[in-house]
């Protein structure tokens, strides 16, 4: 009987956000999404759970957010999941968060997975060469294996660092055009060899647990984003703060589009 | 019992509704929608203007004393339109003195500023232009004028020297490329082709929207980001209030 009004409620959660979305979708909505998912070690103190219950909670949430962005059409979703100074947290930390990057990755793989129910294409965007064998291998997998999809698009940011990236994409522009015999690194040839130039850049970037800065995130990409910095831990959040941050991202669009002609 | 079927007809009953009321109901429902996030706004707005000229009369305790010790570079970005009325901008760096701020780097995305610049350096008191080395002049406030050139056309031109470095290192078949590109190494190209190596410790954005309208990415990395709402309208007690929030700030850097 428990199991079958949890699935009412689910119904009934899935049926009136179905209406939600469907008023939402009367003005412009977001094509991409980016998150900074802070707060999930504070969590886990708020509530006097273990360490890494918090991380745990953390993909849960990160599970209903893509639901939800994939349901209302949003179709690139970039995530910050693992930062390159993350790295010099405490070894365990670190370990701990890699096995349940595996775990996780691999999940991705299965066929009740969100990445079989929505089309997803996966992208592991960062510098991989320093995570370990198993979740680099396990990355890799995953996006020849998601290669086809074409619905919607998740981006995975880990060993990712905004400067990283650049500098790496200036490295590979030079390389390039070293090979080519031209003189001139131009402005088009670093943006093609940005990480994130699968995607358009991001309409809106929410971080959650109330910090304010981008933590070495997407700078070379947000210069028409609309930021949001949401009280809430990561854990905490919910359809309801996506909803005000598309509400909000509505009532700027129309600045937001004067600007990107402007430049 | 199976609750999908009276779910799926209550869904398809609803669906032919919606077609019959049509996008014109939806968009009214849209519309309403809208208006109550306004007056949320509108409230959120007149509390914190109450507070903001409460704050500038004193009345509020903990804002009356701020180390401003902590922070050693303020970035300011201004909307275009804003940029046009430079006795704003005048009037707030007037404040950022008054608070006793020694180094603040003024952004606007097509450079108005900098056009202004001989203008707002005689119109404010006791302000200089940033150097990048030499004593510092601390009796006054140091300003710098940023725009959209020193963002991404500076990496640009910062590249090109470790491509011009790429060029005369690299052996045929061996990539040298580890000793050349390194953030470091770009870091540095970026200061020989003049972009500052100020970072701001806090950037006030003034504009309608919360986004630091492409300042410079290079600098960014750490720098808390305040909105601010418009120049136009801009207020004292609110700038303490950012000043003071941000000096209670503690960075784990990711670690």
């Amino acid at each position: 009987m428990g199991g079958e009004v949890r699935q009412l409620l689910e119904q009934i959660h899935r049926f009136s956000r179905r209406c939600l979305f469907r008023v939402l979708s009367m003005g412009p909505l977001p094509t991409h999404l980016a998150f900074i998912m802070d707060g999930n070690r504070r969590y886990a103190k708020k509530r006097g759970l273990e360490d890494g219950s918090g991380h745990k909670a953390g993909f849960s949430t990160l599970m209903s957010m893509l639901q939800y962005c994939y349901e209302l059409g949003i179709k690139y979703v970039t995530i910050y999941a693992f930062s390159i100074d993350n790295f010099r947290r405490k070894p365990e930390e670190v370990q701990s968060l890699m096995d349940l990057m595996l775990e996780k990755i691999k999940s991705l793989l299965d066929k009740e997975s969100i990445v079989h129910e929505y089309g997803i294409r996966v992208y592991f965007i960062g510098n991989l060469g320093l995570l370990n064998d198993q979740v680099r291998a396990a990355a890799e997998e995953v996006m020849k294996a998601t290669a086809k999809n074409s619905r919607v698009v998740l981006l995975v940011c880990v060993a990712y660092n905004s400067t990283d990236e650049i500098v790496q994409a200036v490295k590979r522009s030079c390389v390039d055009k070293a090979d080519r015999d031209t003189e001139r690194i131009q402005l088009v040839d670093i943006e093609e060899n940005m990480q994130m130039s699968v995607a358009p850049e991001p309409d809106i970037l929410i971080r959650s647990s109330g910090e304010t800065r981008l933590s070495n995130f997407l700078l070379w990409q947000t210069g028409n984003s609309q930021l949001f910095s949401l009280d809430a831990l990561w854990p905490e959040i919910g359809l309801r703060h996506l909803v005000w941050a598309i509400l909000n991202f509505q009532r700027s669009h129309s600045y937001l589009e004067k600007r990107k002609k402007q430049l | 019992m199976d609750f999908n079927d009276p779910m799926l007809a209550l869904s398809s009953w609803i669906g032919q509704v919606s077609f019959l009321i049509g996008d014109f109901g939806l968009g009214l429902l849209w519309r309403f929608i809208h208006i109550v996030v306004t007056l949320c706004h509108i409230v959120s707005g007149i509390f914190e203007a109450v507070e903001s000229y409460a704050i500038s009369l004193g009345l509020i305790q903990k804002y009356s004393s701020i180390d401003i010790e902590k922070l050693k570079c303020l970035a300011v970005v201004v909307d275009i339109e804003a940029a046009r009325d430079v006795s704003k901008v005048v009037e707030l760096l007037q404040w950022l003195t008054t608070i006793g701020v020694k180094q603040v780097g003024l952004f606007d995305s097509q450079g108005l500023l900098k056009k202004s610049k001989d203008m707002i350096l005689e119109m404010v008191p006791r302000s200089v232009l940033l150097q990048e080395t030499g004593e510092k002049d601390t009796s006054g406030i140091a300003l710098e004028f940023i725009s959209s050139s020193d963002n991404k056309e500076a990496v640009v031109k910062a590249a090109n020297i470790l491509f011009q470095k790429y060029l005369k290192s690299r052996h045929p078949g061996k990539d040298e490329g580890e000793n050349v590109f390194t953030e470091t190494h770009l870091n540095e190209a970026l200061r020989v082709v003049g972009e500052s190596v100020h970072v701001p410790d806090l950037l006030l954005v003034y504009g309608p929207v919360r986004s630091h309208l492409g300042f410079p990415a290079w600098r960014l990395r750490y720098t808390e980001i305040v909105h601010m709402g418009s120049l136009k309208y801009m207020r004292y007690g609110s700038l303490l209030k950012a000043i003071h929030k941000f000096t209670g700030v503690r960075q784990n850097y990711g670690v």
